[in-house]
């Protein structure tokens, strides 16, 4: 077991991720503070997560884009029964458009309803890395 | 090319144990492959086509070929989670209809209620573990939750409605003398079970049983050859749903697709429908996947489920009359074989005289693979009795 960080009031120790080359931009612009998505130029859909291609007009390529880090909440769960306590898995609609996996955090899990504002926060990952991973707490 | 009629299903088999210390994976698959082949009255000798998804363990189809001493001219490995039994079902008739077996085997096993001998991780290289895995999406209870909070949020369900799933399970469990839970439980207990992911909790979620289970696909030729009661697939087909790259819609599940072909391809419509296998991996898998295959309008599967309308004997809509994957069996983590095992049972006559359906004529098996809504494969099977 890798050493494990304690994160403010966030008990669980959140996994590093796995770093593609084609995902690598994306993990880099987080520890920057930043949530990149993908938008097509030729159809100007925005994607997520984000891949080189289009997957909705199949253009060949994409590029970059930075959310606001404004969004609300799809969809969620609390999970009750995690050995590290309960946490909380959500889909958050951006306000750009794409939804997203993430976790909601710094809340009151009991408070917590579909179509509620949150905003983007990062979160250190466990373990030997610099990495951050992008969450959402109540806005 | 329409598959009505080109194939039937001669042999099903479940295994009785549901928790197996001393026997291994390939074991599993070979005890319900030997059980299913006898029930055809085949052997390992005829089968010339294997189907087998991830449960099985080593190089596809290719390692349990050689364990069971079996040399197939047509092998198919798709992996559907537990879907994938039923598109093996549909693959094995399609490739009988072109003539590249006539006795096709599909096998599903595994054992996680013990320790794995060895772990295999998801590929690191699976492009959506890169953006989900910090998140713990953790096991299935989870992502279903993400679904049944849409739904209850967007249709007004409740976790009554969803209950009432599971206490449908629990009437049809209680005569199954290998069914892992065979008390019959009520709506209230249901509710009183401790939450595991909101709003999912202990009793809205399928059994882990080790166990497996097996059925033989055939050309008709052979099927007439046999003594068993026939069971012609007359219908079957296959959806893929993903996230949608941030589009995504929990609301509804891959049957929504699969299930207007497999009606449109039977000739049948839901009214014909005597029996249904409706995956039940959760309580809200059922509830979605109902109304997905038409048995009732969008947004109404909790009012639909309510007041028995699923128990045999009671309500207009039989389903899982084995006690299903909420309560019987769900082996290796994959409720797909035991869906249509029972659908055979049911079309044979030869399910328990307590659930047994009058006059079932046409059942259908629908499997759910993966997350519900999101990344997962649906398949639907319509069989006639003939």
């Amino acid at each position: 077991m890798s050493e494990t960080k304690a994160v403010g009031d966030w008990p669980r120790p959140v996994s590093p991720p796995i770093v593609s080359p084609e995902s690598k931009p994306f993990w880099e612009a987080c520890k920057t503070g930043k949530l990149l998505y993908k938008h097509c130029g030729a159809c100007g859909e925005p994607h997520y997560y984000p891949r080189t291609h289009c997957p909705f007009c199949y253009a060949a390529e994409t590029e970059w884009r930075e959310a606001s880090g404004r969004g609300v909440i799809y969809a969620f769960t609390v999970v009750r029964r995690a050995p590290t306590g309960p946490y909380a898995i959500a889909y958050v609609e951006l306000e750009e458009g794409p939804r997203m996996v993430t976790n909601i955090v710094r809340c009151d899990f009991d408070a917590l309803r579909i179509g509620q504002a949150v905003r983007l926060v990062f979160q250190p990952c466990a373990g030997d890395t610099d990495a951050v991973a992008p969450m959402f707490e109540p806005a | 090319m329409s598959l009505k009629g080109k194939a039937y299903i001669v042999g099903a088999y479940e295994h009785p144990t549901r928790n197996a210390p001393d026997k291994s994976v390939p074991q599993l698959h070979a005890e319900s492959a030997r059980g299913a082949l006898a029930d055809a009255g085949l052997s390992f000798a005829d089968v010339d086509g294997y189907f087998c998804a991830g449960d099985a363990p080593g190089f596809g189809g290719l390692s349990m070929a050689e364990y069971f001493g079996i040399r197939p001219k047509h092998i198919d490995s798709t992996e559907t989670g537990g879907s994938a039994p039923l598109v093996h079902v549909s693959h094995a008739a399609q490739a009988i209809a072109a003539g590249k077996c006539r006795v096709a085997l599909v096998t599903l096993a595994g054992r996680p209620r013990q320790p794995p001998l060895s772990r295999v991780a998801v590929s690191m290289e699976s492009p959506d573990f890169q953006f989900e895995g910090p998140y713990a999406l953790g096991g299935q209870p989870n992502q279903y939750a993400l679904a049944a909070s849409r739904h209850m949020y967007e249709f007004g369900t409740t976790s009554e409605q969803m209950a009432w799933i599971k206490v449908a399970a629990s009437h049809h469990a209680q005569w199954n003398e290998h069914a892992y839970l065979r008390d019959v439980v009520t709506v209230e207990e249901v509710l009183a079970s401790p939450m595991v992911a909101d709003p999912l909790r202990r009793m809205d979620c399928c059994v882990v049983t080790d166990g497996g289970g097996a059925v033989v696909v055939a050309h008709p030729d052979v099927a007439r050859s046999l003594k068993r009661p026939k069971v012609k697939i007359i219908g079957a087909a296959e959806a893929v749903k993903t996230v949608d790259a941030g589009k995504i819609d929990l609301t509804y599940s891959g049957a929504a697709w699969s299930g207007p072909r497999a009606f449109a391809e039977a000739g049948v419509t839901q009214a014909d429908i005597k029996y249904v296998s409706i995956y039940d991996s959760f309580t809200i898998t059922v509830l979605m996947t109902l109304e997905d295959l038409g048995f009732c309008a969008k947004g109404e599967g909790g009012r639909f489920v309510m007041d028995g309308n699923l128990i045999s004997g009671v309500g207009r809509l039989p389903f899982n009359t084995d006690g299903g994957g909420l309560c019987n069996n769900h082996p290796s983590n994959r409720g797909g074989i035991t869906k249509i095992i029972e659908a055979v049972r049911q079309l044979r006559g030869e399910a328990h005289p307590k659930v047994q359906v009058a006059n079932c004529d046409i059942a259908l098996a629908h499997g759910t693979g993966g997350s519900l809504g999101a990344r997962m494969g649906s398949a639907t099977l319509i069989l006639e009795r003939e």
